[in-house]
């Protein structure tokens, strides 16, 4: 017998990352499950083992939440423009466009009108790829038009959110995307009209202190990191660990702070079934 | 003359001690003369430095300890102030201040984040960083005052909404997006007083109104320069370089369509002149109130939602 044994059953990466990598088979970071990707896709980018809910971008909840061929894109050429000309261990500038070469995406959402069921709805879908999800200039216009849109053609709006917070590159101009998006969801709640906010991982900072938390009703995908600080921040301020499960969806959940915490085969379903209740859909 | 003393202002002082000295010895020899060359020298001095502090040194007198707070501001522009306490669901925040006062004849509802001035006051205020029941108190406080038709005046001095675990339980993201949600729509004049720091989400929880005002020497923006550089440059050392890189002054602001207008500030900060600064505030003050309450009160709605619909920078 070998004198030397592996104290740990898998070695960890120093940084872990959820996204869904390129390649025919895929291991689940959380249970390291060897899942086929045509079975990830089935199960709507879950683990068929231990639920973990992979990190998916817009196109991939366009195509879950939506009926096939309905999505309208609106805005999608608008890009961020650097008045601050912000540089710090790059220009912002370049960070921009290595991104969207790397990414094939303008900013870090995307909006739009589609079908959900049969029902007529706006959407915004957000994607952490890019620059951590963060909220800038691009972001907030878009998500205040497509809220704009929803009022006027009187239209249930849904966000599903994914963001580290404001982007600093962007100083007080990303700061005041919070007014902004909050102001139009005002409008639209004056209005009447029912807006869900969908709250996927991770969702922090300034995303989370505007419109992510304003749904009427707020969905969390299940083991979400949602939150105000970072835990990290929260860590250093406090000089204590945090206890485990700490500002994920159903700690939120726990406190009162989303609705429901649903599986993301079930959001379409579900959201569907609310909208009817709540609002009288085209 | 300040206890603190910073850095670049050290030799402003310097020459202030000398003229206080040739001024004890002038009782018994003749130095008016010099005496007057050196208080004109020191009068272009104070207008080179005030006049042309760096972005980083506006955050350090921003922060300077003697700088008045909002309690001081509200001792002394108004009367009968009468503070409300608590958020009626948890408990009442001490770093968040507000009640009715009068303005002159105007009674308005003010409210204003609150440091403290030593270690003891500071732990008690929590260096002026709000829990979530500190937001939801100053909704309460504005509901209130729209209620009776009273136009809010905040005032922000923060380093931010407390990162405590507590805060994270009782909803802080909620409590300061219901904030600015709430703002952004509520049925009575909004006058934003930027009086110190303006750290992010947790002074715009307080900070969305029709008129945004910012003292001359404050800052405001999406994150504090220290912590922007150590997320940045994964050093907490280059604070000047990402104080530089977000403008976060006043004339910035003001140039970036963020702010409506600047205060000005007695020369040498607000502390070197407490009264005066306070003076120039309640005047603005008045003369804003007195434009806004002409608005009908849809208009006012309309205009403010609007005028954050058009902030931002992007192309198409």
């Amino acid at each position: 017998m070998a004198w030397f044994r592996r104290s740990k059953e898998s070695i960890d990466s120093a940084t872990k990352k959820k996204d869904v990598p390129d390649g025919l088979w895929l291991k689940c970071e959380s249970c390291s499950e060897i899942i086929h990707r045509t079975v990830l896709e089935q199960q709507f980018f879950t683990c068929p083992k231990c639920n973990l809910h992979f990190r998916i971008g817009s196109k991939e909840y366009f195509s879950i939440l939506l009926d096939e061929g309905t999505f309208k894109e609106s805005d999608a050429k608008m890009r961020s423009k650097d008045l601050l000309g912000f540089v710090d261990t790059k220009p912002y500038k370049s960070r921009i466009k290595d991104m969207i070469a790397k990414s094939g995406l303008n900013d870090a959402v995307r909006t739009g009108v589609g079908k959900m069921n049969g029902i007529e709805i706006g959407i915004a879908v957000m994607d952490f790829s890019f620059i951590g999800g963060s909220m800038g200039s691009v972001v907030g216009e878009k998500i205040a038009r497509i809220t704009q849109k929803a009022r006027k053609s009187k239209i249930p709006l849904i966000i599903v959110s994914a963001s580290g917070g404001a982007r600093m590159m962007e100083g007080a101009f990303s700061l005041m995307q919070l007014a902004k998006t909050n102001a139009r969801l005002a409008q639209l709640s004056d209005a009447g009209l029912p807006f869900i906010s969908v709250i996927t991982d991770p969702t922090t900072g300034g995303v989370t202190a505007s419109f992510s938390m304003m749904g009427d009703i707020n969905i969390a995908e299940p083991g979400a990191l949602i939150g105000f600080a970072g835990p990290r921040v929260i860590r250093q301020t406090i000089g204590k660990d945090l206890p485990p499960g700490f500002q994920r969806s159903e700690f939120q959940l726990e406190h009162g702070f989303v609705d429901l915490v649903i599986h993301r085969k079930d959001l379409k379903d579900n959201i569907t079934k609310l909208l009817r209740m709540m609002y009288q859909c085209k | 003359m300040p206890k603190v003393i910073l850095d670049f202002e050290k030799p402003i002082y310097e020459i202030e001690q000398k003229v206080e000295e040739m001024k004890k010895l002038g009782q018994s020899i003749d130095l008016t003369d010099e005496i007057k060359t050196l208080e004109s020298k020191l009068d272009l001095m104070k207008k080179d430095i005030y006049k042309n502090l760096s972005r980083w040194q506006r955050v350090q007198m921003a922060r300077h300890p003697e700088r008045p707070y909002t309690l001081d501001y509200i001792q002394m522009i108004t009367r009968d102030f009468i503070e409300l306490h608590g958020d009626r669901n948890f408990r009442d925040d001490k770093a968040i201040v507000g009640g009715f006062a009068m303005l002159d004849d105007e009674p308005v509802m003010i409210i204003g984040t609150q440091k403290g001035r030593d270690t003891k006051q500071n732990l008690y205020r929590n260096f002026g960083m709000p829990n979530p029941e500190g937001y939801r108190k100053a909704l309460r406080l504005m509901k209130l005052a729209a209620k009776f038709k009273r136009p809010v005046i905040t005032m922000l001095d923060t380093p931010g909404a407390y990162p405590g675990l507590e805060a994270e339980e009782r909803g802080q993201a909620e409590a300061i997006s219901r904030n600015i949600f709430e703002m952004s729509h509520l049925p009575t004049p909004i006058l934003v007083s930027i009086i110190g720091e303006g750290a992010s989400g947790g002074a715009l929880g307080i900070g969305v109104g029709d008129r945004v005002l910012m003292m001359e020497n404050c800052w405001f923006t999406v994150i504090a320069p220290e912590s922007c550089s150590s997320i940045l440059w994964r050093s907490w050392e280059h604070k000047e370089k990402a104080a530089e890189a977000l403008k976060l002054t006043a004339p910035d602001l003001l140039q970036q369509g963020i702010i409506d207008r600047i205060i000005p500030e007695p020369l040498g900060g607000a502390h070197r002149n407490p009264e005066e600064a306070a003076t120039i505030l309640k005047a603005v003050l008045l003369e804003e109130i007195k434009k806004l309450k002409k608005i009908p009160t849809d208009k006012l709605i309309e205009k403010r939602i609007e005028k954050y619909a058009n902030m931002g920078d992007w192309e198409e």
